[in-house]
């Protein structure tokens, strides 16, 4: 079956990316299968200048998921261009770079230094990390920063699609991502982590350094689908689904409340080749539930009456 | 790597060694052989997540290699919490998950003494160490542990290099650990030789401050908590010689102490 799909104008080969901060700038994971065999990667989130991130420990293991507070640590978006980018096949792998910044100007300025980059598909803006104090979800909860975010990337970005990271960490999701929309965003993803804490009572400490992380893997599957079913059912953009899909059956749950691509994150870590088994898989499980394509399947979810 | 270097094995065996109370045990778990192309250097790690782990527990685990050959692949480990006490159950046939191997991996010089300082579980790299080391004559291990030498793999390597070891049975035998570590140090930066070192953080840092204070040439592997194991969760960092953090899996594990911080 085919399951090309256009996503706000991006053309991509499957609906299967991996999530930013998960797959690290892709190379990493060029000896676990072909990466123009994906639908695209987001690549680690980026900042004007390069950080550092939060102290150890960062991360944690939780039962069927993980706490992170790993505070966008990165080489800054110029060694991004001039390094990283130059090695990845982004002819024919669409790139996406993810966008951090600490307000809205400087989101602005991030957005036009990628513009100009041919090997840069579009830009997800990051306004949901947990775990930084600056930016991060003190925008993605409050709906006017998000427009005012959405419009000053938007303002900048040339003709490349301006998709909005969303976090689960509100009261009602549908507010921001028609705040998103407002602003002019191409396109959602979500969701982003759930705030969350692990302890230890051995030693009466927070497992993680920064005491208060972001909550993935598959136990935020249930909260990510609800989200992505409300969100897809408020805006008119499209909508990238992401929380929790380890398997093509989980990433098909998410296409049929409406996602129009998903992307692949803490199962990158319970197996490195995750990623590239779910995109070779989906067209099967597709099949095995008789789809007539995957435009007739996106959103085909029946409501009890 | 191959492209191909993510692949499911079978367990050959899993069992204690020695004669360890339940709890306590340490592992040795054999498995096949992922048939690695072009091979492994002593020093790197492979990830492992059995088929049989639902979900509930999430990452792989990175484990030393202790040593592989056509046949077989082995690692060594102890029961220390939720993903261990499960290794444990693995049973001859039982299929794992495996990427490796990972990571860079100690010098072997020609011509140099070499002095393996062991602590604990650190001694697994050391296995392979001796058996590829081309001059096993200029090697000598000193090894510092808990449980009785026969819970680890010991009479491989006593039987191959010069072998020297401190048992620690209570608190107050760790200074004379420490100050026999440090003039082993002290005594192998006079003679130019190069120092390799895995083991738990504190006896680690003790070999960092002793390498920086005599400017001994030392290579420390670190171990950490990992979710990925391959460079891109960035959740396993430590700081480097210019207080940068920087990846353990992909950087590391080997570093040179001049090239590490291990302050604080």
């Amino acid at each position: 079956m085919d399951v090309s799909i256009d996503f706000a104008g991006l053309k991509l080969k499957n609906p299967i990316l991996t999530a930013s901060g998960t797959f690290g700038f892709g190379l990493e994971f060029k000896h676990f299968g072909d990466l123009e065999s994906l639908g695209g990667i987001v690549v680690k989130g980026l900042s004007l200048k390069p950080r550092e991130g939060n102290p150890m420990p960062r991360i944690a293991e939780t039962p069927c998921g993980m706490l992170n507070a790993i505070g966008i640590q990165n080489p800054g978006v110029e060694e991004f261009i001039n390094k990283k980018l130059p090695k990845l096949p982004w002819k024919t792998l669409p790139v996406l770079a993810n966008l951090y910044a600490t307000d809205a100007a400087e989101f602005g300025e991030l957005a036009g230094v990628l513009a100009g980059e041919e090997g840069v598909a579009a830009l997800e803006v990051n306004v949901s990390c947990p775990n930084v104090k600056e930016g991060g979800i003190a925008f993605g909860q409050d709906p006017r920063q998000i427009t005012k975010v959405a419009e000053a990337v938007k303002k900048n970005a040339g003709n490349k699609p301006v998709i909005i990271k969303l976090s689960p960490n509100v009261t009602d999701i549908t507010v921001c991502a028609k705040a998103a929309e407002d602003g002019g965003a191409d396109g959602l993803s979500l969701i982003n982590t759930l705030s969350g804490m692990a302890v230890d009572i051995e030693r009466r400490t927070p497992r993680l350094a920064n005491v208060i992380g972001g909550l993935s893997g598959p136990a935020v599957k249930p909260v990510a689908l609800r989200c992505v079913y409300q969100a897809v059912n408020a805006v008119k953009i499209p909508v990238m689904g992401l929380g929790g899909i380890t398997t093509a059956e989980d990433a098909a749950e998410f296409l049929l409340v409406g996602a129009k691509a998903v992307q692949i994150g803490t199962g990158n870590f319970i197996s490195p080749d995750t990623a590239f088994k779910v995109a070779e898989e989906l067209p099967k499980v597709l099949e095995r539930v008789k789809a007539e394509s995957i435009d007739e399947f996106i959103g085909s979810l029946q409501l009890p009456k | 790597m191959s492209a191909n270097n993510c692949r499911a094995v079978k367990v050959i065996s899993n069992k204690p060694l020695g004669l360890s109370s339940p709890g306590e045990e340490i592992v040795e778990l054999k498995l096949e052989s992922p048939d690695w192309k072009p091979g492994w250097r002593a020093g790197q790690f492979v990830m492992i997540r059995p088929i049989s782990w639902p979900l509930d527990l999430v990452w792989g685990r990175p484990f030393s290699i202790c040593n592989a050959d056509e046949t077989s692949l082995t690692i060594l480990f102890q029961v220390v919490g939720r993903g261990t006490s499960r290794l444990l159950e693995l049973k001859e046939g039982d299929e794992v998950n495996i990427w490796g191997p990972l990571g860079n991996f100690f010098s072997k010089p020609q011509n140099r003494p070499v002095l393996m300082l062991a602590g604990g579980m650190g001694i697994a790299p050391f296995c392979g160490y001796v058996d590829s080391h081309p001059q096993p004559e200029n090697l000598k291990l000193f090894f510092a542990h808990r449980p009785p030498l026969e819970n680890y793999p010991y009479k491989g390597i006593a039987g191959k290099v010069d072998v020297e070891d401190i048992r620690e049975t209570k608190p107050t035998d760790i200074p004379s650990i420490i100050t026999r570590v440090e003039e082993l140090v002290k005594e192998y930066a006079e003679k130019d030789g190069l120092i390799v070192a895995c083991g738990p953080t504190p006896f680690l840092k003790t070999i960092w401050n002793a390498a920086n204070k005599y400017g001994a040439d030392a290579e420390l592997s670190l171990e950490n908590r990992m979710a990925c194991g391959v460079g891109a969760c960035l959740g396993c960092v430590c700081k480097d010689g210019d207080d940068h953090h920087t990846q353990v899996c992909t950087t590391g594990p080997v570093f040179k102490a001049n090239n590490l911080s291990l302050e604080g």
